[in-house]
Parts: C-alpha cells; sequence; structure tokens
C-alpha cells in the first residue's frame, strides 16, 4: 500500500521503460548481463545509460524551459557550438579545467542570449530560439574552420567521454551528478514553484511579485548549460568536434523525452524525474532497434511509431476514456451495492 | 397575450453526477411575455437547470414541456432549432469576422452555392434595426463593445430559435450604460412575446427586468414568486437559507482622517490613462473608487501598484516618495492588489489553493528562501479556517474552485504577506451572495484593524456601506470625492453625471 508518490505519478513512464526493456531482452537475450571488466561495468544496460547521457542532460533543461510554457529549439546547436570550442581550446594547449570552463561558458551565453530574446523582448520562444539552431551550426564551423576538428592525443578530454569513474562511464556518472544537482535545487528552493507558476499564469505572477524576467532568464541559461554539458560529452566521445553532426536533431529527441514524461508543452507542472525516465525509454528504443538489426532505413520508422503509441496513451482523450471507464465501474459497484442493501 | 398554456414547463426535473444529486424534483414554469429570474448561489442547480433546458445535459427524471408538448433536446444545436436560445457571459462568437457573417454562421444565405453577402448584409442590418441598433454590419465584430457583442449574440439566438432565450449573466463585464442597452432589448422582446430565462448575480438588476422570480438551493426548488411587492431581505434569505442583517452604513472614526497619511499621490497620472489626480489614503481608512467601466479606476489602480508606469506625479508612502517601477517594488513597501479580472491576473489555475495562498509571501521571499512544506500547510489551513475557503482539500488546484472562494483564495494570499495597504478591484462582481457578504465584512474588519484599503467597485451601495471616503472618476478624471454625509449612492451618481454624461456605449 505505501507506494511512494515518485512511484505512483510516474506509473506510465515505469511500465513504458519496463515494457520496451523486457521486448529489448526478447530480441537480444544477454540484454540484461552486466560484468565488470578493468573495473568498468559493461552491457547492454551500461550502454543505454551511457548513450543517452546527451538527451538526458538536454531533457533536464528542457524541462525547465518547458514549464515555463517555453521551448528551446537551439540546444542541438548549442552542442555543435560548445564542442567546436572545446575543442579548438584544448588543441591550442589550454588545460581542462580552461577548456571546461570556457565550453560551459558558451553554453551559458548560449543560454542567455535565448534568454534575453525571450524574457527581456518577449519573443515567442519557439521563434527566439530558432534563431540559434539555424545559426548556431555556421558558428561551430567558423570556429572548427569547416573541418572536424580531433583531439586524438588529448587523453584528459576523451576521459570525459569514455572514461570510468566509480566502474560507471564517466557520462553517466556526469548526468546523475547533472541530474541530483538540478532536482535537488529545483525542489528544495521556491524554483520549482515559481517556474511552475510563471508556466501557468505569467502576468499573475508577475503581479503577485515574482521576478518572471529574471527565472525565464534563467531557466535558458540552465538550458544552455545542460547542451554544453552535452556538447563536451558528445565531442569527447568522438575525440573530435563535427560541426554538421553533432547533436543533429537531438533537441527533438530532449523535447519527446520531456513530454513523454509527462510534462506538458503547455507549461506549468514538471517532472524532471518524468524526462529522465523519458530519456532512458528513447534511448532504450535506440538500442533496442539496433540489438534486433533491423534494416536502418526502419529505424526512425519504428521510433516514431512506438513514440505515437505512447502519446496516444497518454492523449488527454484516453485519459478521460479510462477515467469514464473506471467511473462507471464505480457507479455500477455502488448501485449493486444500494441493491444489496434494498434487498436486505 | 395572456396564454393560459405556459411556453416552457419543467415538471418534476431530476438530475444526479455519479450519484450526487444536482437537481431535485424542481418545477419552472415559464409564460410568454415573461421575463424570470433563475436566483440561488453557487451550486444552487441553476446552471444544471439551464443546461437540461437547453440540451446540454440529459434528466434523469420528469419532464419538459415546450409549449405543451414533451421535448428531449439531443444537444444544444437541437434545442435551438426547437426554440430555446442561449446567450452567454462571455461571447461565444467569432470576433474576428464581420457582424453580419457572426449572425448568419453556418446559416448563410446562398447564391449559386456561394454565399450570398449583399443579401447577408441587408438581412443582418434588417435584423438590428429591430433593435435600434444601427452600425456597420460588414465590420468585425471585435471593432464593437461587449455590450452591442451581446445584443448580436442575442439577435442571433432570437433569430435562429425564437421562443425562450436563456441569458446566462450577460451583464457581468457590463457597465451601467451598456446593462440600460441590453434591458431595452430585453423589453422589447418581451413585447414581442418571447418568454426570457435571466440569470444573474445583481439584484438590483433583478428587480430592474424581471416580472418572476424562482429561487434554487441545493438542488431544490425553494419558491416561484412575482418581483412586484417581493422584500429584499426576504429574497435574499430565501437564496441564503438564512436571515442577512440589513446593510447599514458604517461609523467612522473621525481620529482616523486626522492622521498622517500611509500613501499619498500627488499629480499621479499617465496619459490616456488617467488624468493627474491627488489622493491621500490614511491607516484604518477604506477609499472606495467610484465610476463607470472605463472612467480610469483600474488604471489608477495600476499606477499605484506599479503595474504601469507613471508619466507624471509621484507616490509617497509614510512620507517618502518612492519610484512605483513595478509590482515588486509596490509589494516590498507592503502593497497588495487582487485584480479585477482573476481568471487572467490572479490565480495560477492548475497550482493547489496551498500553492496560491502562499505564493505572494514566497514571491516576497525569493527562491531562495522557501516555505517549509509544514509552514506552507499551516498557513494555508490558517486562511482557509478564517476566511471560510469551501475547499474539499487544500491540494486541489484553484481553478476547480467557484469564483467567490477563488476571490478568497486571493484575498489570503496577499494577507499572508501581512501588508499596510491593500488594493482592492472588483472585489465581490460574480461571486455568490454568501461569499459577499463574507468578503464585505472583511473589508471592514481589515481596515478596524488598521490596514489602509483602496477598494474599486460597481457596487455602489456596496462602497456606500464600508467607505470612509469615496473619489468619483469619470472620462478618466477624478470628478468628486465626497466624505462624511456627503457618501451615498445618489451622490455618486451625480458626481458620474454631472458634467453631462456623454460617450459611454461603442
Amino acid at each position: 500500500m505505501a507506494v511512494p508518490t515518485i512511484v505512483r505519478e510516474r506509473t506510465p513512464q515505469i511500465i513504458v521503460l519496463a515494457v520496451i526493456l523486457a521486448l529489448n531482452a526478447i530480441i537480444s537475450p544477454g540484454f540484461f548481463s552486466i560484468e565488470i571488466q578493468n573495473d568498468r561495468l559493461y552491457g547492454s544496460l551500461i550502454d543505454v545509460l551511457n548513450r543517452g547521457a546527451p538527451v538526458t542532460l538536454l531533457a533536464i533543461g528542457m524541462t525547465l524551459v518547458i514549464a515555463t510554457k517555453g521551448i528551446d529549439l537551439s540546444v542541438g546547436a548549442v552542442m555543435a557550438i560548445v564542442g567546436a570550442v572545446a575543442a579548438s581550446l584544448i588543441t591550442s594547449g589550454y588545460s581542462l579545467p580552461a577548456t571546461l570552463a570556457g565550453a560551459l561558458f558558451v553554453g551559458l551565453a548560449c543560454g542567455l542570449w535565448n534568454g534575453a530574446l525571450v524574457a527581456l523582448l518577449d519573443i515567442q520562444p519557439i521563434i527566439a530560439t530558432l534563431i540559434l539552431m539555424v545559426a548556431g551550426r555556421g558558428i561551430a564551423q567558423l570556429i572548427t574552420e569547416g573541418v572536424i576538428l580531433t583531439f586524438n592525443d588529448k587523453p584528459e578530454l576523451i576521459f570525459v567521454g569514455s572514461g570510468s569513474f566509480l566502474s560507471l562511464p564517466m557520462p553517466v556518472i556526469i548526468w546523475i551528478f547533472v541530474a541530483i544537482l538540478a532536482i535537488l535545487v529545483v525542489r528544495r528552493s521556491a524554483l520549482g514553484l515559481l517556474i511552475e507558476a510563471i508556466g501557468v499564469n505569467r502576468r499573475a505572477s508577475t503581479l503577485s511579485g515574482v521576478n518572471s524576467r529574471v527565472i525565464l532568464l534563467a531557466v535558458y541559461a540552465v538550458s544552455g548549460l545542460c547542451a554544453a554539458t552535452a556538447g563536451v560529452i558528445a565531442a569527447a566521445d568522438i575525440k573530435g568536434a563535427d560541426a554538421n553532426n553533432a547533436g543533429l536533431w537531438l533537441e527533438m529527441d530532449a523535447i519527446l523525452a520531456v513530454v513523454i514524461g509527462g510534462t506538458s508543452l503547455l507549461g506549468g507542472r514538471f517532472s524532471l524525474v518524468g524526462s529522465l525516465m523519458g530519456a532512458m525509454i528513447i534511448q532504450s528504443l535506440n538500442t533496442g532497434i539496433l540489438l534486433a538489426g533491423f534494416p536502418p532505413e526502419f529505424n526512425l520508422i519504428i521510433k516514431a511509431a512506438i513514440i505515437l503509441i505512447i502519446l496516444i496513451v497518454q492523449s488527454p482523450a484516453s485519459q478521460a476514456a479510462m477515467a469514464n471507464f473506471r467511473a462507471s465501474r464505480q457507479t455500477v459497484a455502488i448501485k449493486t451495492e444500494s441493491r444489496e442493501h434494498a434487498a436486505r | 397575450m395572456a396564454n393560459a398554456q405556459p411556453l416552457l414547463s419543467v415538471r418534476g426535473v431530476s438530475k444526479a453526477f455519479l450519484g450526487v444529486s444536482a437537481l431535485e424534483n424542481v418545477d419552472f414554469t415559464l409564460k410568454a411575455g415573461e421575463v424570470h429570474a433563475l436566483l440561488g448561489e453557487n451550486g444552487a442547480g441553476k446552471s444544471t437547470l439551464i443546461k437540461i433546458i437547453t440540451g446540454a445535459y440529459r434528466r434523469d427524471e420528469g419532464e419538459v414541456l415546450l409549449e405543451g408538448t414533451p421535448i428531449f433536446p439531443r444537444d444544444v444545436v437541437d434545442a435551438q432549432k426547437l426554440g430555446i436560445g442561449t446567450v452567454y457571459q462571455e461571447v461565444n462568437l467569432l470576433t474576428n469576422l464581420t457582424v453580419a457573417e457572426n449572425l448568419f454562421l453556418g446559416r448563410q444565405p446562398k447564391r449559386f452555392g456561394l454565399t450570398d453577402v449583399r443579401e447577408m448584409n441587408r438581412r443582418s442590418r434588417a435584423i438590428l434595426d429591430t433593435y435600434g441598433l444601427n452600425i456597420d454590419v460588414t465590420a468585425p465584430l471585435a471593432n464593437f463593445s461587449v455590450a452591442i457583442q451581446q445584443v448580436v449574440a442575442i439577435a442571433r439566438a432570437v433569430d435562429i430559435s425564437g421562443k425562450v432565450l436563456v441569458l446566462d449573466e450577460p451583464t457581468a463585464s457590463l457597465d451601467a450604460h451598456e446593462v440600460e442597452m441590453l434591458f431595452a432589448v430585453v423589453r422589447q422582446l418581451r413585447e414581442r412575446g418571447m418568454g426570457i430565462i435571466f440569470i444573474s448575480h445583481f439584484l438590483d438588476q433583478v428587480y430592474d427586468i424581471a416580472d418572476t422570480i424562482t429561487v434554487l438551493r441545493n438542488g431544490r426548488l425553494i419558491d416561484t414568486v412575482p418581483v412586484a411587492g417581493l422584500d429584499r431581505l426576504k429574497l435574499v434569505s430565501m437564496m441564503l437559507g438564512r436571515q442577512l442583517e440589513a446593510d447599514v452604513k458604517r461609523t467612522i472614526d473621525p481620529n482616523t482622517a486626522k492622521a498622517e497619511p500611509l500613501v499619498s499621490l500627488r499629480g499621479l497620472g499617465k496619459r490616456g490613462n488617467i488624468d493627474p489626480l491627488d489622493l491621500d489614503i490614511r491607516q484604518g481608512e477604506v477609499v472606495g473608487i467610484a465610476g463607470l467601466l472605463g472612467s480610469g479606476r483600474t488604471e489608477t489602480a495600476q499606477l499605484v501598484f506599479g503595474i504601469e508606469r507613471a508619466d507624471s506625479g509621484t507616490i509617497s508612502v509614510a512620507g517618502t516618495p518612492v519610484n512605483m517601477s513595478s509590482p515588486r517594488k509596490a509589494i516590498s513597501h507592503g502593497f497588495a492588489f487582487c485584480p479585477e479580472d482573476r481568471k487572467t491576473d490572479g490565480i495560477v489555475g492548475d497550482l493547489s489553493v496551498r500553492e496560491n495562498i502562499i505564493f505572494a509571501l514566497q514571491a516576497q521571499r525569493g527562491w531562495m528562501r522557501p516555505l517549509s512544506r509544514s509552514e506552507q500547510e499551516a498557513l494555508a489551513d490558517r486562511y482557509i479556517a478564517a476566511l471560510d475557503i469551501r475547499t474539499s482539500d487544500r491540494e486541489k488546484p484553484i481553478k476547480f474552485l467557484s469564483g467567490g472562494n477563488q476571490q478568497k483564495v486571493l484575498l489570503a494570499r496577499w494577507l499572508a504577506t501581512n501588508p499596510r495597504f491593500l488594493i482592492l478591484d472588483e472585489p465581490t462582481r460574480g461571486i455568490d451572495v454568501g461569499a459577499h457578504a463574507e468578503i464585505i465584512r472583511l473589508i471592514i474588519d481589515l481596515c478596524e484593524r488598521g490596514m489602509a484599503l483602496l477598494v474599486i467597485s460597481s457596487e455602489l451601495g456596496e462602497l456606500v456601506g464600508y467607505s470612509s471616503r469615496i473619489i468619483v472618476l469619470r472620462d478618466r478624471k477624478m470628478v468628486s470625492e465626497l466624505t462624511g454625509d456627503e457618501i451615498s449612492t445618489e451622490h455618486i451618481m451625480k458626481a458620474i453625471a454631472s458634467h453631462g454624461a456623454t460617450g459611454e456605449a461603442a
């Protein structure tokens, strides 16, 4: 009976994740096996956690932005910019801390740019962030000067993408750390409440004394920082910065992860845990499709079809139908009960 | 005209939702050529009855007869075809289309399979002429005032249906002149022999327009009585099921008028919003603002609370001039503001009653200093009890509460910040009689405990009841300040009318 609230609220996501993992296990029997080699965990499950790192990180920032009734389309492009910045800093001889600081700073600046357009100039978020989405890859190409900037000889940066700590791959450590930090900051402070309030009714929030502009700026800045972290991981993983392909379409995966996680695009109530599960659902799908060995041209179609099923199950129409079904069963129960009473 | 057979007759109708009874064995009879007011507190069953008559709900028991024939409207469109039309508080028309298109939407006159625009406009002009409305029917509906939009909505409903017209709080967003204009139309329809069901929270208007009143309470019929000779207190006690103390003018402590003002406005104004005005508000004083809609009442409040920036004049708090650049600034000086439009400016709909109550206090403390869950719950419970907020649960989203209870939550939100100066814009608009009386009692109580209040209201009787002073605005100017014995509905009306009241409607 004592089901924790978090489990009760996220039941649909837990069920979907379990079903997809189970399907993966059927397709590839060794899916759940995990082994330790060279002090590091290996296995398909670990692979899901590891490969899912960029989308998970993007989803954390995206959740906060969407909760304010916004959207950030630029995160994929910001990943490309930050990857390029990190690669060019490290190849220019800067130390790892300086490189990481520079990369995060650029991500923060991108986020503040978006936030300024939305919060100060009142431009619609979808258009405001579209600007950087379009321009971002161009900026990244300018930084890399049109080539794929590799850093095969920089093990310290490569470690961020493929090293391990406490037997876990670094990307997993990083996203779990960022996620816990984000959840603590948002839920232990009043930030979560204020973000949700702005998403539900920005005008009423401002009239009640909420500093809506500052909070909007902050959520886009956080989204930029999350995208920067994802960008460094993606670059470190392939040991180079690819301005054209780094983070390509990942903004869409991040938005999907948030929606599957139960946060509405209309803003308001949000769940970071839900978004993390959404990201894991998407990555499990990706991994499962790869393991199944479908011809690559089917991958996107299968992914789209499964996501469609998830969204149909979550849609207000089917939720209402479910509620009706439950209610009608209840009334039937009440009626039979009262009839039994009458019979007595 | 005196037809023996009633136009619409409801007999023994009951309706329950999931086993909870909303309407029990209710009778209701509407005669042709009658305006019949349907009254009751929120939850009394008014809307359920209306929805059964207009086909939005199906009755569980009983019958509805239209001109003696039992009817079973499947939906609203079906009811319209039978002759029952409805106009709601929020105009359900498309404001981007022209007046004529709105009148004929879905039934446009056709010529060679295409809409015959000329014919449609001609017929629209003819229809509106009968209401004495001479407007450009080819202009978008949005160009006209809400009152004219209401008349267009009525014209459409009457043209389609033509027997029974249901007006569900049609006057809630109209000022006095617009109400008069609407009532002229209603009277005309009554002459034509239509039966009109009128729902309103404004008792004055009910007395003004209705012939008969039916009162519902808790889903049951209390009584149906003619308006002529009906005592107001009796009517209110029928609605509430208890006696309401008679409205008296508050006795004002003469010493408060000598105290130093807490808030002083000097030449405060904004071009196109409100002309510069001077005003002092002292602790323990309620200053009322009277005036028609659009006279600059809300605009004044918005300048004082920093929502709009003034382009002239100063605001001083306790003698010190302050820069009122944002609501945050105003709140930091101990100001609070309950806006007129609860839905867009007040409540945060998806958040719970608890979160809405602690909201302004939390915003004031900043995000770094959260109120703990137990502090939040204690605050919420305290105000739910103190203001008698009716909610099944403090975690219920506020959007599911009735208007009166939402208003009380907003009051609680501000009282939790312990303000020195409280601005209320139409605090009793669109809320039921019970909550209405409680809010007025609260205003008086806060004032007696030393708070300074600025209250805007269209209900003049109410303003007269609790204000220490009343300023009257007209055409974005302060035209009068009433004190002491001058405070009366009559004086306010005179002040509003004094300089030749022109340019109100449309």
